[in-house]
């Protein structure tokens, strides 16, 4: 293709990506000359090029449009919604026209005539542009104009040829814009032999809320919203950037070069430190921080702001709104964060997919918003921030959020789960389906359950670059997706494990975090299962996997790699950790490919190669993944367990009667001891247990050892370094169920009775068995409260969390829990209200004494009453907990006191 | 020991006129004389520390640094079906090959020489060898000049590309 061509084609993608956003402005804005001014020259600027080059039907287009939107700029025209349209058709034809250019080389065949005498009917004044038709439009006289034109200068000032009465026009800039696919435009230092000047919408991108909606009925232009950048257009001009225009290939081959450099520098530093020698490591240092630095910088080169992935989304907002007749406007945040080019290509057709679902389905049509009591513009958000080396991009829109019940029967009659499957699964779960391959093919799942063309094939595109992807929905208030997406894809932070003697990196990104395997290791059947907190994690033994050999006691000895993929937890065992790494990513060979549980492998710091862990390949090769784990995000929501909620209970067998539960939270281990293990001590039966002596309470009175050969059922309790074991008949089975005791009875060690799996079924009570054990974990049972007061309980330990809920549950106390400070403030944020709060200090985030000194410090929570719960008991600690705005203070195991100080203090805000 | 072969050109193949040589590097795999041609040698290297891979093919043996590239190894005695290297015997020698873009590593137990043989003394495949030979064997030398078992042992031609074919 000839050179000028390609150049023509480049400068004037890039203008028109930028006409687009302009003209939008202009509908907001119809009386902003700047705006006028800018599009004017674009198209102005595509014609002389296009006269340059013998480019005519691209001329004749451009230059219709021209003489229309020259008429806005001297004022003799008004312009309208209709008119906007017109010109972004104009901008369309264009574009299909350049795209034809592009390919074969020279302007594609076709007829324009209809477009161009719509804009000179629009021109000579004769139609509105709503009803510009081409039969009534006035032919108009063209004069072609002769135009000399450098190959670099863009445009330059002539006679103007429409003979409107225009003003000359003034010398133009080079409108410099944003990046086309083939180069990014990188600051100089030096003086460019190119000088360009920043383009004005550029600066105008970060915050940009675009109100592009108007239904179709309505060519009023709308009033600008008060959040508008009015000041944009005027202030950029001065902000001039000296870039210049690089390959990319440069680029991608500067980034594989410093890759080695790191590398390189790794070994050198692992040396010099073997080493030791002195006149060395100075020089060392050095290179090593040179290279840091220039990493950082090369890295910066391919960053790009993220509103450059942005800027089709205004357009196909205005466009959807109008197709839908429905309001839509459009909230972009964070336009200015940058990431990795190569993964900005990557969200970017996910991320418009994603825009276009929330407009389609997840906003309701302007009639049911109102009635919904909303306002009749329906919003869509993209917010985009770094967090922890990631970048977090959210899709939100304030809709109808996701019809779960739809989905539920979706999933049903798709097979994609039983009604038991579903029956178990949270709200959230079910929404996720809308991410499952088959869930979305079908037609009329768009149309019944209101979203989810091609979700799945966003999940597996953001999963690609090593993403992850998430939502948040709620009935009536909206939907937002959460994406999470690596910086860059050349450098990855990983964690370097050791499984079977071999070394292994995985990525951070899918790192939740790292437990000691030791105690919470169990097995169900064979499969072996961690429970952490209050949940029970799938295990994968990193080292079964691989089929590498196995050392003995690894599941005990070793750790667990939390990992996430999509809304999947599970743990990968290994042996050993070591640190963190930062690892330039290299493919692996072809002949490996089919090895689908790496997805990569890197040379270290001290120059061994090594395996990069693929957690998506592992979760599909070992099928945690198809299952799903009751598993809100953690932090992405407010995690708010009530007692009313649904929980995993464990149903036993233990003498005579019906089933007994016990919340599976509060279970550390089952076990099943062989008879042997059983001894006798003060006539109490002992276990030797992990080092200790454990005593075994059995449930039912009439008690007898098993005989030699038998095994014994165990519960095991613990909590720091004590441990009981609760002797019962049989386990029976786990189920997730709403745990309602229907009444506090008088028969110690029973909570109470509720229906659980459709039985009654006694709930024990654990503190009255742990007392059993001769441990005072609780001060002595009181009976229950026929009051039911509100409460919220602040404590990051899961076990004491799930003993409290009982214990406050059956004594007449509804029971809201939150694991951090932080968690509690959002509680208060969500506008919850509760009669008191009892809180932990020492918890993170947000300690107990912070969280009062926030509640105290103004708001719906400033009056309420709020105990302190805590094993610290000496005078400073209450002093400074009173500070902080506690009203009373108790010994963090002393049930007793903390029924006193939670009715002294609900007697008192009564009062 | 690393003796480095600069050369780029890509492994030449052994039909050419009666009257011309094909330089070729001896190799010993399980006392099997191997060839490859030399042309398409990029590196030979000696004792590696080598990665393996696991879940692998097995004639994989596993990856290796090569001044910053990483190199897939292919042992050879696996690929030829031939006996694993018995506990204790000196590690491998690798005879770093392009194949595809990527470099491989073929694990031979010994290198030998460059030979410099004629392309008219190279037979084709007997039909009766082994099918797992007959696929990555491009004939077989019966005159190997020049070394200390000169015209006493069969030297199989290997084709770099059809070992790499694995999978």
């Amino acid at each position: 293709m000839d050179d000028l061509i390609a150049d023509f084609l480049t400068e004037t993608g890039e203008g028109l990506a930028g006409l687009d956003a302009a003209l939008l402005r202009l509908e907001r804005h119809p009386d902003d000359p700047q705006t006028i001014g800018e599009i004017f020259r674009l198209i102005h600027t595509i014609k002389g090029t296009c006269g340059f080059l013998g480019l005519s039907r691209l001329e004749k287009v451009a230059h219709a449009g021209e003489n229309v939107l020259g008429r806005y700029r001297d004022g003799s025209l008004t312009v309208t919604s209709g008119g906007v349209s017109l010109i972004l058709r104009v901008v369309d034809r264009v574009r299909d026209i350049m795209a034809g250019l592009e390919a074969t080389g020279a302007e594609p065949a076709g007829d324009d005539s209809a477009i161009i005498a719509e804009l000179d009917a629009v021109f000579t004044g004769a139609v509105a542009p709503e009803d510009a038709v081409p039969a009534a439009a006035v032919p108009m006289p063209e004069r072609k104009r002769p135009s000399r034109r450098g190959r670099k200068a863009v445009a330059l000032p002539g006679p103007d040829p429409a003979p409107a009465k225009l003003e000359a026009p003034k010398p133009e800039p080079d409108p410099e814009v944003p990046a086309p696919e083939a180069t990014v435009a990188v600051p100089a230092t030096s003086p460019a032999p190119k000088r360009r000047r920043a383009a004005p919408r550029r600066a105008a991108e970060p915050q940009v809320a675009a109100v592009v909606a108007s239904a179709p009925t309505e060519p009023a232009i709308l009033p600008p919203p008060a959040t508008a950048p009015e000041g944009g257009a005027t202030a950029e001009a001065v902000a001039v950037a000296q870039t210049l225009r690089v390959n990319v290939d440069v680029l991608e081959s500067l980034m594989t070069l410093v890759s080695e450099l790191v590398l390189t520098r790794n070994q050198l530093l692992q040396l010099s430190r073997a080493r030791n020698d002195g006149a060395l490591s100075g020089p060392l240092q050095r290179l090593s921080h040179i290279t840091s630095e220039l990493q950082e910088g090369v890295m910066k080169t391919r960053m790009q702001p993220i509103g450059n992935a942005w800027k089709g989304l205004p357009r196909l907002v205005r466009d959807l709104s109008r197709e839908l007749g429905k309001k839509i406007e459009l909230e972009m945040r964070g336009a200015e964060t940058e990431l990795d080019r190569q993964v900005l290509e990557m969200i970017r057709d996910p991320l418009t997919h994603m825009v276009r679902n929330s407009g389609d389905h997840g906003l309701e049509g302007p009639a049911e918003r109102r009635e919904a009591g909303k306002p009749e513009a329906g919003r869509i958000i993209l917010d985009a921030y770094h967090e922890g080396g990631h970048i977090i991009i959210e899709v939100g829109d304030d809709g109808r959020g996701l019809a779960v019940e739809k989905i539920r029967a979706k999933a049903l009659s798709q097979g994609l789960a039983t009604e038991g499957d579903l029956a178990a699964m949270g709200e959230r779960d079910i929404q996720r389906f809308i991410f499952r391959a088959g869930f979305s093919t079908a037609a009329a799942v768009t149309s019944v359950s209101g979203r989810g063309v091609g979700m799945d094939v966003v999940k597996t595109n953001i999963e690609k670059i090593g993403g992850t992807i998430d939502l948040r929905s709620r009935a009536g208030k909206g939907t937002t997706f959460l994406i999470k997406i690596p910086l860059t894809l050349a450098i990855v932070s990983a964690l370097i494990v050791e499984a079977g003697g071999e070394r292994f990196a995985i990525p951070q990104i899918g790192v939740v975090e790292l437990v000691r395997a030791g105690d919470g290791v169990t097995h169900i059947k064979d499969a072996p299962v961690l429970r952490l907190r209050d949940r029970l994690l799938p295990l994968v033994s990193l080292s079964r996997l691989l089929r590498l050999e196995e050392k003995g006691g690894t599941e005990d000895g070793g750790f667990v790699v939390v990992t996430q993929v999509g809304q999947n937890l599970f743990g990968i065992i290994v042996d050993r950790v070591f640190d963190t790494e930062e690892i330039v990513v290299k493919p692996v060979a072809p002949i490996l490919r089919h090895v689908t549980m790496f997805s990569g492998n890197t040379i270290l710091g001290d120059g061994s190669v090594i395996m990069i862990l693929d957690p998506n390949g592992i979760a599909r090769g070992t099928g945690v993944g198809a299952e799903s784990v009751q598993e809100d995000r953690r932090g992405a929501a407010v995690v708010s367990a009530s007692s009313a909620e649904r929980m995993s209970l464990l149903l036993f067998r233990a003498g005579e009667g019906g089933p007994r539960a016990v919340p599976l939270g509060l279970v550390a281990r089952l076990e099943d001891l062989p008879a042997e293990r059983i001894e006798m001590s003060h006539g109490q039966p002992v276990v030797q247990y992990r080092g200790a002596l454990m005593p075994l309470i059995p449930m039912n009175d009439g008690w007898v050892a098993p005989a030699p050969g038998g095994r014994q059922a165990v519960l095991v309790f613990n909590d720091g370094g004590r441990a009981m074991g609760l002797a019962v008949d049989e386990i029976l089975d786990v189920v997730e169920e709403f745990l309602r005791i229907e009444s506090g009875q008088e028969r110690p060690g029973y909570l109470g009775t509720a229906v659980i799996a459709g039985r009654a079924t006694e709930v024990i009570d654990c503190a009255w068995w742990l007392r059993q054990a001769g441990e005072d974990w609780f001060g002595p049972q009181r009976p229950a409260d026929a009051r039911r007061p509100r409460l919220l309980v602040v404590e990051d330990g899961a076990f004491f969390r799930n003993m409290l809920v009982p214990a406050l549950g059956a004594a007449g106390f509804e029971v809201v829990t939150a694991g951090t400070g932080a968690q509690a403030l959002r509680l208060r944020e969500a506008g919850e209200r509760f009669d008191a709060v009892v809180s932990d200090i020492e918890m993170p985030e947000l300690d107990g004494l912070g969280l009062a000194r926030a509640a105290r410090d103004g708001g719906a929570w400033q009056e309420m009453p709020l105990v302190a719960l805590t094993s610290h008991t000496d005078e400073a600690a209450v002093r400074r907990s009173r500070e902080a705005g506690f009203d009373r203070h108790v010994p963090k195991f002393d049930r007793d006191a903390l029924l006193d100080a939670l009715r002294g203090c609900l007697a008192a805000a009564q009062d | 020991m690393e003796l480095a072969i600069a050369t780029k050109a890509p492994a030449r193949r052994t039909a050419a006129p009666a009257h011309t040589d094909t330089s070729v590097l001896t190799l010993t795999v399980a006392g099997q004389l191997c060839g490859v041609p030399v042309l398409g040698v990029r590196d030979i290297l000696g004792p590696q520390t080598i990665t393996p891979i696991p879940l692998a093919p097995p004639e994989v043996a596993g990856g290796l640094n090569l001044r910053g590239r990483i190199v897939t190894a292919v042992d050879l005695r696996r690929r030829l079906g031939l006996p694993a290297r018995e506990p204790g015997a000196p590690f491998p020698m690798s005879v770093v090959v392009e194949g595809g873009g990527e470099l491989y590593a073929l694990l031979a137990d010994s290198v030998g020489e460059v030979l410099a043989l004629p392309d008219a003394g190279l037979a084709p495949n007997p039909p009766t060898l082994d099918p797992l030979w007959r696929e990555v064997c491009a004939g077989v030398h019966q005159h190997a000049v020049g070394g200390p078992e000169a015209g006493t042992r069969l030297l199989i031609m290997l084709d770099v590309e059809r070992v790499l074919d694995i999978g």
